[in-house]
């Protein structure tokens, strides 16, 4: 245009503003709402970057030609597109997440109190729930939407409202969803606070609610800690063997915190490492986010059933735990069955702020946080379960 | 006059006292806050009352079952 060089201005299309704008509102809702902001600002940036045109983040070679979008069987060729490939396409990111994740959380409230292992796994019917309405509707419409078994299974996982483990299941199965199912997966974390609330309240009566649960958990010593991640990764992992990268990953970030002797490791995996990783994944999905891979019908479903997957989970979670009551004597609050979805601790803290509001005795952070942590088990193992059903 | 106790529910730092002792309270008022998992915890008057014991400072580290005030109704 100016003779030296080329603008990208005259290159711009419809398609692009509009992800420009959507890159604009994800930032608004990190920044301003303080949604999940550690990863929606790197996304919607990244997001922005990429839909301007020429930049050439993601260039990749396909066939000796260049094309601007990532492809999974062509030469990445952009700074982005590589970090993509060896980040995501390889799994590294992820996986490694998971290291750091394990290096912060606290088994402690899991281990004094089994039975909520059982909750954060019933919370994962709502993946199973939603995952066959992906398939269905998917069978309804071929025409519309292109979502067959391994689209499916990538939608569902949202409904775990676990980052890390959605972005992992989908590059597996269906790498071209990687945008909408992170983005959903994340927004809905953040929107924990609004969807389950109702969800509780809809499916538990206000004397339910006001279940006292005495606050004091019992003690858990250093050697039950220690065990844990040790046993809890054998037996996963035999049971589930395809859980081995993330459940792997995770028990031994959390057996550095546990050990006592790693601190300077598991303090560099829950901290500098973390958020190297985060930042990196955050740019990576927002780059792969261009107006072709974005504005689809399929993402418009991705999002519509992941809200479907997380409200499903939620309702397990708490219907299970009512089941449970029916036959222990101790009661617990059903509540805490919504914690089994693993958005940690963003679930655990809805329920002890609904408990304390109905019951001002009630401290239910602690009870909240088993199955919270369960859930992050129990969607990284459901993952497995499906790698090992499709992949 | 009966007394309700409240304890510490769960291990953290106060990080600010929001009553003082001779103060009416409702059920439901925040008596003091704790900071725990790097979640800032209310703890809340579970009756209406008058607060006659305080035990607890800011920023005192506090263990589960530690008194933190004493309502009489």
């Amino acid at each position: 245009m100016f003779g030296l060089f080329e603008t990208g201005f005259g290159e711009l299309t419809w398609g692009s503003i509009v992800m420009i704008a959507i890159g604009c509102v994800l930032l608004y809702l990190g920044i301003a709402k303080k949604m999940e902001p550690l990863l929606l600002v790197p996304i919607g940036f990244g997001v922005i970057l990429v839909n301007l045109p020429l930049g050439g983040l993601m260039e990749t070679i396909v066939g000796g030609q260049v094309v601007d979008s990532y492809a999974i069987n062509g030469e990445p060729v952009g700074i982005i597109s590589r970090i993509f490939r060896y980040g995501l396409s390889w799994e590294i990111i992820p996986v490694f997440i998971f290291l750091g994740l394990g290096a912060m959380t606290d088994f402690g409230p899991l281990i004094a109190n089994p039975k909520t292992l059982i909750l954060g796994a019933g919370a994962q019917f709502g993946v199973y729930f939603a995952f066959f309405i992906a398939l269905l509707i998917g069978n309804a419409f071929p025409d519309l939407v292109n979502i067959g078994i391994e689209e499916a299974c990538s939608i569902g996982i949202i409904g775990g409202a676990d980052g890390p483990t959605t972005v992992y299941l989908t590059n597996k199965l269906a790498p071209h969803f990687i945008g909408a199912t992170a983005v959903a997966a994340y927004t809905y974390m953040a929107l924990v606070p609004i969807i389950q609330p109702p969800i509780i309240r809809l499916l538990t009566t206000k004397a339910e609610r006001k279940i006292y649960m005495k606050p004091q958990l019992r003690p858990v010593s250093r050697k039950e800690k220690l065990f844990f991640p040790l046993i809890a990764s054998i037996i996963i992992i035999l049971l589930v063997p395809k859980s081995a990268p993330l459940v792997g990953m995770f028990m031994l970030g959390n057996l550095l915190f546990v050990c006592g002797v790693t601190d300077r490791l598991a303090d560099t995996a829950a901290n500098a490492f973390m958020n190297v990783l985060t930042v990196l994944l955050g740019v990576c999905v927002g780059c792969f986010m261009s107006a072709e891979a974005f504005l689809k019908v399929e993402s418009l479903i991705v999002f519509g059933l992941g809200v479907v997957a997380f409200a499903a989970s939620t309702a397990f979670g708490v219907l299970l735990a009512k089941f449970m009551n029916l036959f222990s004597k101790e009661k617990i609050n059903p509540m805490i069955g919504a914690a089994g979805v693993s958005a940690v601790p963003m679930a655990a803290r809805v329920v002890q702020r609904m408990g304390q509001k109905e019951n001002p005795r009630n401290f239910l952070l602690m009870h909240a946080m088993g199955p919270n942590i369960a859930g992050v088990i129990g969607t990284a193992t459901a993952a497995g379960i499906f790698l090992g059903m499709v992949g | 006059m009966a007394q309700e106790i409240i304890e510490v529910p769960i291990t953290g730092k106060i990080i600010s006292v929001d009553t003082n002792v001779g103060d009416e309270v409702q059920e439901g008022d925040v008596i003091c806050f704790i900071e725990s998992m790097k979640m800032e915890n209310p703890i809340l008057a579970p009756v209406n009352g008058k607060i006659t014991d305080i035990q607890v400072a800011v920023g005192e580290v506090v263990e589960t079952g530690k008194v933190i005030a004493i309502i009489e109704y």
